[in-house]
């Protein structure tokens, strides 16, 4: 027993020292509403969300938790009911996940596109081609190319290409060791490519917040299918309706619109995202 | 080579001007997982006692089972406290998937195999006689576990570093069911997995080297109790 009587002191210590240096760690014993919102990573990542969430907070009073995730985990935390909004960029999986039940309205709040990076030098030649023409030249093994891998937004883009090119993905899958799989986030796939010098299609944003970082730039930025649309959908299985509502109207309301169309001048020279006011974008 | 220094001296400045977010996050990881340590601890030292001094069937499956738990992946653990603590979860009623208190529970489930384990093993080390001369002076349960204990007690306390040492290095579970939420679930662990994927590899060196800063002082606490005691 003696030696429980000795820790005692110094388990109750050490709980002291944890709540005055954390004291304000468990935010949980306050009661405030929050919101929860899911949002993909690129949104995230180029600081978009935390340039808007104070003033989302200061406007309406609440507290609102921004959960950053692959598009594919966002959705699936809308369907559990884990979180009331989600912000993603998957047009199909949207539509099907608002047909489900799962969600209210698929409502566009911005766009970019998608670019294809690669080496300076170009090795396979792509540059000027079509997304689809780069991703056939891709595929004839004339370059190395590193894949998201990981169901997100960005990764059902790449499907996208592949099959609008004439390919079964699951042949591109298995087609060799120029085709290489990352399963991570955006950024340590950029990592991946540039220590690589392979090819990988990336938002614009998380490459300018890259650029700096790796040895890569963009090879081919031009083509319908390269468009890249964020949209807000209230989850109907969500905790809070009322203020999920709230920021959708938020998100595209004119001052927060324009907002977003300056985003990243500042820092990159360029704006990140072209604002849409809730309708869908025309490429 | 560069990069390492430039994040080894920015970690060093963060610390030494009390960086009020980086304080506010090192504060929170301390707090959660100093949290599931203690709680990990006050469950699986005397579960490790009582386990150790009785012979029952099925206990070498039991020691088996928790040191093959020592090898869980943190994630694996996460996506299990999740299923069961998400809205559409059995548990989902309580309203604790991405709060603090849940990333407590999550870290003390994937910390107390390893306590108990090492505190088993810690205890199988103590001479067999001075159980039975405890024993034979009249010595109660509670008493003989208290004199096994004490004799194991720089084993033990070992056994609870190790167990937050991986509490508070984990990332996985914390991402998992804390969702890494600004000024509320967020971690240093998880904070250096979000600079890193926002290509601020400096940033998430640093608050590496705070970490180790942390889980240093913590060590030196614990090794001097563990001298004294």
């Amino acid at each position: 027993m003696k030696i429980i009587s000795r820790l005692l002191p110094l388990m109750l210590t050490l709980v002291l020292v944890a709540a005055l240096t954390g004291c304000d760690g468990f935010g949980a014993l306050k009661p405030q509403e929050r919101l929860r919102v899911a949002t993909t990573t690129s949104l995230y990542d180029t600081g978009l969300w935390g340039y808007l969430e104070p003033m989302f907070e200061d406007e309406y009073g609440v507290e609102l938790d921004v959960i950053s995730a692959g598009t594919g985990i966002a959705l699936e935390f809308g369907r559990r009911g884990d979180v009331d909004v989600i912000t993603v960029h998957s047009k199909s999986r949207e539509l099907e996940f608002v047909a489900d039940g799962y969600g209210q309205e698929r409502v566009p709040f911005a766009y970019n596109y998608f670019l294809i990076v690669g080496p300076a030098d170009d090795p396979a030649g792509i540059a000027g081609l079509s997304p689809e023409e780069a991703f056939k030249k891709l595929a004839g093994g004339s370059g190395e190319f590193v894949s998201r891998g990981d169901d997100s937004g960005t990764h059902g883009k790449e499907k996208a290409i592949w099959e609008t090119a004439g390919y079964d993905y699951e042949t591109i899958r298995q087609a060799g060791q120029w085709y290489i799989e990352a399963a991570r986030g955006m950024g340590p796939t950029l990592l991946m490519a540039s220590e690589m010098q392979a090819y990988t299609l990336t938002d614009m944003g998380t490459f300018l917040s890259f650029q700096g970082d790796i040895d890569l730039v963009p090879i081919v930025d031009n083509g319908a299918i390269l468009l890249n649309v964020y949209s807000v959908i209230v989850c109907s299985n969500g905790s809070n309706a009322e203020m999920a509502a709230n920021l959708v109207v938020f998100l595209t309301s004119a001052d927060i619109q324009e907002l977003i169309g300056k985003y990243g001048v500042e820092e990159y020279g360029l704006a990140l995202f072209t604002p849409s006011a809730g309708a869908e974008p025309e490429s | 080579m560069d990069e390492l220094w430039r994040g080894f001296t920015q970690g060093i400045g963060l610390l030494v001007s009390l960086d009020p977010e980086v304080m506010e996050v090192a504060g929170r990881s301390l707090l959660i997982s100093l949290s599931a340590t203690i709680i990990a601890s006050l469950v699986a030292v005397p579960l490790a006692a009582v386990i150790h001094l009785n012979s029952f069937p099925g206990k070498r499956a039991i020691i088996t089972v928790t040191q093959a738990l020592f090898s869980v992946p943190t994630v694996v653990v996460g996506l299990f406290v999740f299923v069961l603590f998400s809205s559409a979860g059995p548990l989902g009623g309580l309203n604790l998937i991405f709060t603090p208190t849940l990333m407590v529970i999550g870290q003390a489930l994937l910390i107390a195999p390893l306590i108990l384990g090492l505190a088993i093993s810690a205890l199988s080390g103590v001479d067999r006689a001075y159980v039975d001369t405890a024993r034979s002076l009249g010595a109660g349960g509670l008493q003989v576990a208290g004199v096994i204990l004490r004799e194991a007690r720089f084993a033990v306390v070992a056994a609870v570093i190790m167990g937050f040492g991986r509490a508070v290095s984990e990332v996985g579970l914390a991402i998992m069911i804390g969702g890494n939420i600004k000024g509320f679930t967020r971690v240093i662990t998880t904070a250096i997995s979000l600079e890193t994927s926002k290509g601020e590899l400096e940033l998430a060196i640093a608050l590496g080297i705070i970490l180790l800063i942390i889980a240093l002082v913590i060590n030196i606490g614990l090794s001097r109790v563990q001298q004294r005691a």
